[in-house]
């Protein structure tokens, strides 16, 4: 049996190996018009199957919507969803990736962003209420919601690097300890605490066009495209933000903490500079994604930011392929998708979960897209022949 | 033996102190291994430092570069003081080291090992990364040369170029072209540019140790800690490294070099400290080192005092 996978995997291999070199080698208008054509086709997801302004389905494409079996979930919910958590697993990556720390509270910078946005964006919230009392203002009063960002970014923030002061001088099963500990205080404090509405939550928070209402013409409660659509825009801004980074002076100095602290060290890398970046960075994309949770669904409550959800995301990570972008967005989305579309199984879901991920483990230790990073080499291979003349 | 030294035939003027160890100790527990041990390293030196397996020589590195830190003593490097300092701030005070078993980055190519070193002297950080908002005003030579013979092409190259003496370039892009220049050219220096773009754990043994030299070298240090580069390697190798040491002395760089093999580092050194069970048994050049019985008792392995 395991031989018979270990084959398949292998033929698997050949085929795919030479992909990503054969992408390389083609010419940059190419590559050019291959991403444009990538990125109409992420916008057009939520219609997949359909051709817009007509009746016209092209056949085969509906099978992949989650809407397409009985009781199936809204296809374009699902889609803002595995946006989110791409953007969770980009953020995440950072940290367990590129810095090489395993944080498994992460869910504690989502339900940060999310209660960010949540206390100072709703009519409903504790502390607003208090603001509006303490300065005499109206009952319609909150912080608006473009307001909610930076604060949202601003609190996330702080917190990694609150966490991260005391916590990043410990290494590994240690850190791991700590960071799963940190997770937990977040929802405890905010299921216990008046100003963070307890364990009912907080409703009524507001999305761009303000506090959720029925006039609300785009980012409405039925319809979810355009919700998709903005989380999309956010993920593909923050991949090109993270990016930048990766090929500098921060991406390699955490690369080099990553593969030996201690030789880093030595050679003028301050491991606990960058390593408090990346968690502050990391927790940041937590953030964002966690805003943008609370306001597509008005209303968050503090279990939905549990353990488990702290573990999904470290498996998106770890699946996808750890330190590799394009690895974990593709475990995101699975994790995120292949639960919905097999709902019909929903008795034996967490047993297919569990068997997928043995599975995975067993082929491809690594995750699915291996972390072969795009390493730095010479711009000009005629700079190079000269140097072996020299 | 210190006025010996500033009265050695080949230079009368007294020489200038880059390094001194300062009666230090260091324990681990119950070991001493280092005790009470000071030597000074001259400006544009190669010195020697050898002795016994377990003598203390690596233990003297890492109380010099921050590793570890003194019991007692202190380490003094251009005047300021080092130990109790962090490594990374010790890197930049100008001390730079290759390790014992190697210690590169090994899923990182050759050269960005040596980026890495080279990034030691540059500031980007994450704003900067980010968003390029620190400009510099590029020389000529750093300007977007306009080349084409297409229209279109060249009307472009001429957007970026007017662009750039406009806006500046980002400090990011220079500080990213400066240090891949400088760690090619390092390259190229130790010798192994040919395998730039290998993962530095697909490289053969000896790249590996030239590589560790390339990538302290990039940290622009004054004094370069070299422990045991020569190990593993056969005769005609050594060769090769100990031209490879003088060539780096000759740039300027004062350097350290801890050896087992006696004859290399007679070879090369101008000045050598023998440690014994981390205490200093002899200074010197290296015929009054050689000559002296306590260091031929230590090497054979013999009590000092039998000799
Ligand atoms: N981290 C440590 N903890 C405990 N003891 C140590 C530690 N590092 C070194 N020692 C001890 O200190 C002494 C000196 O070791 P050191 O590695 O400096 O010797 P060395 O001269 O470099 O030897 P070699 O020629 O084998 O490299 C040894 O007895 C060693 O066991
Ligand atoms: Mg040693």
């Amino acid at each position: 049996m395991t031989e018979a996978l270990r084959q398949f995997n292998e033929r698997r291999r050949h085929a795919l190996g030479g992909m990503a070199d054969r992408w390389r080698a083609l010419p940059r208008w190419q590559r050019w018009l291959g991403v444009l054509a990538g990125l109409a086709f992420l916008y057009y997801l939520p219609f997949l199957g359909d051709i817009p302004g007509t009746n016209l389905i092209i056949p085969g494409l509906d099978w992949f919507r989650t809407d397409s079996i009985a009781g199936g979930s809204n296809w374009a919910g699902v889609l803002f969803v595995c946006a989110l958590y791409v953007l969770v697993a980009i953020g995440l990556n950072v940290v367990i990736g590129l810095a090489g720390l395993l944080d498994l509270g992460y869910v504690g910078f989502y339900a940060v962003g999310a209660y960010s946005v949540a206390l100072f964006g709703s009519t409903q919230s504790p502390v607003v209420q208090s603001m509006q009392r303490q300065f005499g203002l109206s009952e319609e009063w909150a912080v608006a919601w473009a307001v909610c960002i930076p604060i949202a970014l601003a609190f996330s923030l702080v917190a990694g690097v609150l966490l991260g002061w005391p916590t990043l001088r410990l290494r590994g099963d240690y850190l791991a300890i700590v960071t799963l500990g940190f997770g937990e205080i977040i929802r405890i404090v905010a299921k216990n605490s008046g100003w963070a509405g307890q364990a009912q939550g907080v409703a009524g928070i507001p999305g761009p066009e303000g506090p959720p209402s029925a006039d609300n013409t785009v980012f409405g409660l039925l319809k979810i495209e355009p919700w998709y659509w903005l989380a999309l825009t956010v993920v593909l801004l923050m991949v090109l933000l993270v990016r930048r980074l990766e090929h500098s002076r921060v991406g390699r100095s955490w690369l080099a903490i990553r593969e030996d602290e201690d030789a880093a060290a030595v050679m003028g890398v301050y491991p606990f500079k960058f390593k408090l970046w990346a968690f502050a960075i990391g927790a940041a994309l937590g953030g964002l994604s966690g805003l943008l949770f609370a306001s597509r669904s008005t209303f968050i409550q503090p279990e939905t930011f549990n353990v488990q959800l702290s573990i999904l995301f470290v498996a998106m990570v770890v699946v996808g392929g750890s330190g590799n972008m394009a690895g974990v967005a593709l475990g995101a989305f699975l994790l995120a998708y292949l639960p919905e579309r097999f709902r019909d199984f929903s008795e034996y879901r967490v047993l297919a979960f569990g068997l997928a991920l043995v599975l995975i483990m067993l082929l491809r230790p690594q995750g699915l897209l291996p972390s072969r990073r795009r390493t730095r080499e010479l711009q000009d291979r005629a700079k190079e022949a000269a140097v072996n003349v020299a | 033996m210190l006025p010996k030294q500033m009265t050695s035939p080949e230079d009368a003027a007294p020489r200038e102190v880059l390094l001194e160890v300062d009666q230090v100790t260091l324990r681990f527990g119950g070991v001493v291994a280092l005790d009470n041990l000071s030597f000074q390293i001259y400006k544009g030196e190669i010195i020697g430092l050898i002795g016994p397996n377990g003598a203390g020589k690596t233990t003297c590195f890492n109380a010099m570069t921050g590793v570890y830190r003194p019991t007692s003593g202190e380490v003094r490097f251009d005047g300021e003081q080092v130990s109790g300092r962090k490594p990374h701030r010790i890197n930049r005070m100008g001390i730079a080291r290759t390790f014992q078993n190697i210690r590169l980055f090994p899923e990182m190519t050759a050269l960005e090992n040596v980026l890495v070193g080279a990034d030691s002297r540059h500031h980007t950080s994450v704003i900067g990364a980010l968003f390029r908002l620190y400009r510099v005003k590029p020389g000529p030579e750093e300007l977007p040369v306009v080349d084409s013979t297409n229209g279109l092409v060249r009307f472009w190259q001429q957007v970026r170029r007017s662009s750039a003496q406009v806006f500046g370039i980002s400090r990011h892009t220079l500080e990213e072209r400066a240090g891949e220049r400088k760690a090619l050219e390092l390259l190229r220096f130790v010798g192994i540019a040919d395998r730039a773009n290998d993962l530095a754990r697909n490289l053969p043994y000896g790249y590996q140790r030239r590589l560790e030299i390339a990538r302290a070298l990039a940290t622009e240090p004054k004094l370069l800690c070299l422990d045991e580069p020569a190990a593993g390697f056969n005769p005609a190798e050594k060769e090769e490294l100990l031209d490879l040491i003088r060539k780096i002395r000759d740039r300027g760089f004062t350097v350290l070099l801890i050896e087992h093999d006696m004859r290399l580092v007679m070879g090369v050194t101008d000045r050598i400290v023998v440690l014994e069970f981390g205490k200093k048994i002899a200074e010197g050049s290296p015929a009054e080192v050689r000559d002296n019985p306590k260091v031929i008792a230590a090497y054979l392995g013999e009590p000092a005092d039998a000799a």
